[in-house]
């Protein structure tokens, strides 16, 4: 065996799984979002561009509202994680890897389960609101489900680590001197933190807001289980195009509107942030 | 993860005021807001947990698990009593198993690859890699059915477990490449000073040094292979893992086996990571 062949070979079976079933299907999708026809009579590829412009007409609502949640949902992220990654980060001692596993303990149940189970405990009737109404401290029509904050709640609390970890990593290596530098140079802690630990740890925030928000916007199990008639987002459309709808190049073009829109927003997010860590995998 | 950080003093107490400021109130007594917030956060993700495995022991009759209406153990004597989600399960754990081991293979070599060697191709398979960890998975999902109806491959059970070593790959690769630059180059110069070939250097040096990372890159591919719903609902054909099962009970009433099983999952995940931490902390 020539030694210059090793590398090739040790990738060789990788490449043609992600190349088969990665790369490939995304090239499928772009020829299927290109067809006419249905189910019955069968699609042919025609090359009709014009499905990309009924779809995205007919389905505008929901692809804004799916960013409008997404954002939201990984603004909740970074208000309620930063704070607990930069405590457990400096302030935790030797108990830093415990609160790490505490905070990673939830998602060892199943992502749908820990949904359902939200849905379980906010229910309109159900052990908090209904105990609450029985008790008289709640009007008997008030109702949680079906709203915006639930599902912008339930896809913080389903992406929550997304945001923590990286900013955690980033604070967890940071050299304590440098803290102490700007404290012995007469920064108070607000300034110190907003002049030093703050734009030390933009790295760390840069990758959680893409690691919440593309998966956050994406999503559609929060909304249909949390959400209502009108919280659809554009990931509920695209499941149903596909699998109940059986319409395929309409799913297709969405899915490729999709990904072409959460593309140009992370080009833009990444000019914005200016930083060649993002792309930390070129390593 | 903090294995990796020098050891420097815990919370430092602070160096005396410097002379011609305000010495500091004490801060002993001030409340510790950042300890609040962590563990009110804690709180907010334990809720619907802890919902989940109390009405595990709700004593009801029927399949709708609503109201507390009392105390039993019946479910965890009866946790099989549905076989379509006993099956369900069963196909959860052939399906993650068989994932764990192909992804561990393929991405490990994968990532030993791109840790080791230089060659063509080598930015773009990390591209790749980039790509298919942050595509959502609404996006995969679909593209993969778009793919399996041109060609008029069949969905189902095979269908799953290679979507699924697909998206878990990656992670393999990308764990295992880490492990691969931090290794001392030196051990395999040595071995090989000491008259071993290349294959007797991979097995006795390189692999046994490799292997914790592929372990754990293979138990991530296992959990987020049982964790998986929404790739897995768009090739499923008529196979159902336990996510899909339990998405489709949501409308008829979830039993309470459901949450029996989810807890029993719980319970194993938390022996299993507090072990791990243990085992850890005994070796340093």
């Amino acid at each position: 065996m020539r030694p210059r062949a090793v590398p090739y070979l040790l990738a060789l079976p990788a490449w043609l799984w992600l190349g088969v079933f990665f790369v490939l299907p995304l090239c499928g999708m772009l020829s299927v979002s290109l067809m006419t026809g249905d189910l019955l009579s069968g699609f042919t590829q025609t090359f009709h561009l014009g499905t990309y412009a009924e779809a995205v007409q007919r389905y505008r609502v929901q692809l804004l509202r799916s960013l409008l949640y997404g954002g939201s949902a990984t603004l909740v992220c970074l208000v309620i994680g930063y704070p607990v990654a930069y405590w457990i980060a400096f302030h935790a001692g030797r108990s830093r890897g415990g609160y790490l596993l505490l905070l990673l303990l939830p998602f060892f149940v199943s992502f749908v389960l820990r949904t359902v189970a939200w849905q379980f405990v906010l229910a309109d009737d159900g052990v908090v609101l209904g105990t609450l109404k029985d008790a008289g401290l709640l009007p008997e029509g008030a109702r949680v489900l079906n709203s915006a904050p639930a599902v912008v709640f339930g896809l913080a609390y389903a992406f929550l680590p997304f945001m923590v970890l990286p900013i955690y990593a980033v604070l967890d290596r940071m050299d304590r001197r440098l803290v102490e530098a700007a404290r012995d140079l007469y920064a108070g802690r607000a300034a110190a933190f907003l002049r030093v630990v703050l734009p030390y740890s933009l790295p760390g925030v840069s990758a959680g807001v893409l690691m919440t928000f593309v998966p956050a916007s994406s999503d559609y199990v929060n909304a249909a289980v949390l959400g209502g008639p009108g919280t659809t987002m554009i990931g509920n459309v695209i499941q149903t195009q596909f699998l109940v709808n059986n319409a395929y190049p309409t799913a297709a073009a969405l899915t490729f509107t999709l990904m072409a829109v959460l593309l140009l927003g992370i080009l833009g997010y990444a000019l914005a942030a200016g930083t060649e860590r993002m792309a930390g995998g070129r390593g | 993860m903090s294995g990796a950080t020098p050891p420097e003093p815990e919370t430092p107490a602070g160096p005396p005021a410097p002379p011609g400021r305000r010495v500091p109130r004490r801060r002993l007594r001030a409340p510790d807001w950042g300890r609040y917030a962590t563990w009110a956060v804690l709180c907010w993700l334990f809720t619907p947990i802890a919902f989940m495995a109390l009405f595990g022991f709700n004593d009801i009759s029927g399949r709708q698990n609503v109201a507390w209406q009392g105390f039993t153990l019946r479910w965890y004597g009866q946790v099989f009593s549905y076989p379509d989600l006993t099956a369900a399960l069963l196909t959860t754990a052939v399906v993650g198993v068989l994932t764990m081991l192909v992804s561990g293979v393929v991405g490990g070599l994968l990532g030993l690859a791109l840790g080791r060697y230089r060659f063509r191709g080598r930015g773009a398979t990390n591209l790749v890699l980039f790509a298919a960890v942050c595509a959502p998975e609404v996006v995969t999902g679909a593209a993969l059915l778009s793919l399996f109806l041109t060609l008029n491959i069949a969905t189902g059970l095979a269908a799953v477990v290679l979507a699924h070593v697909m998206f878990t790959v990656s992670y393999v690769a990308i764990t295992v490449r880490v492990r691969v630059m931090t290794l001392d180059p030196r051990l395999e110069e040595a071995a090989r000073d000491l008259g071993a070939g290349p294959w007797t250097t991979f097995r006795l040096v390189t692999l046994p040094a490799l292997l914790p990372a592929v372990t754990a890159g293979g138990l991530l591919a296992l959990a987020l292979s049982v964790d998986d719903f929404v790739i897995t609902s768009f090739v499923r054909g008529d196979a159902t893992t336990f996510p899909l099962w339990v998405w489709g009970a949501t409308r008829v009433g979830i039993p309470p086996q459901v949450n029996v099983m989810g807890t029993l999952i719980f319970a194993t995940g938390v022996l299993l990571a507090v072990g791990n931490v243990l085992l850890a902390r005994r070796r340093r």
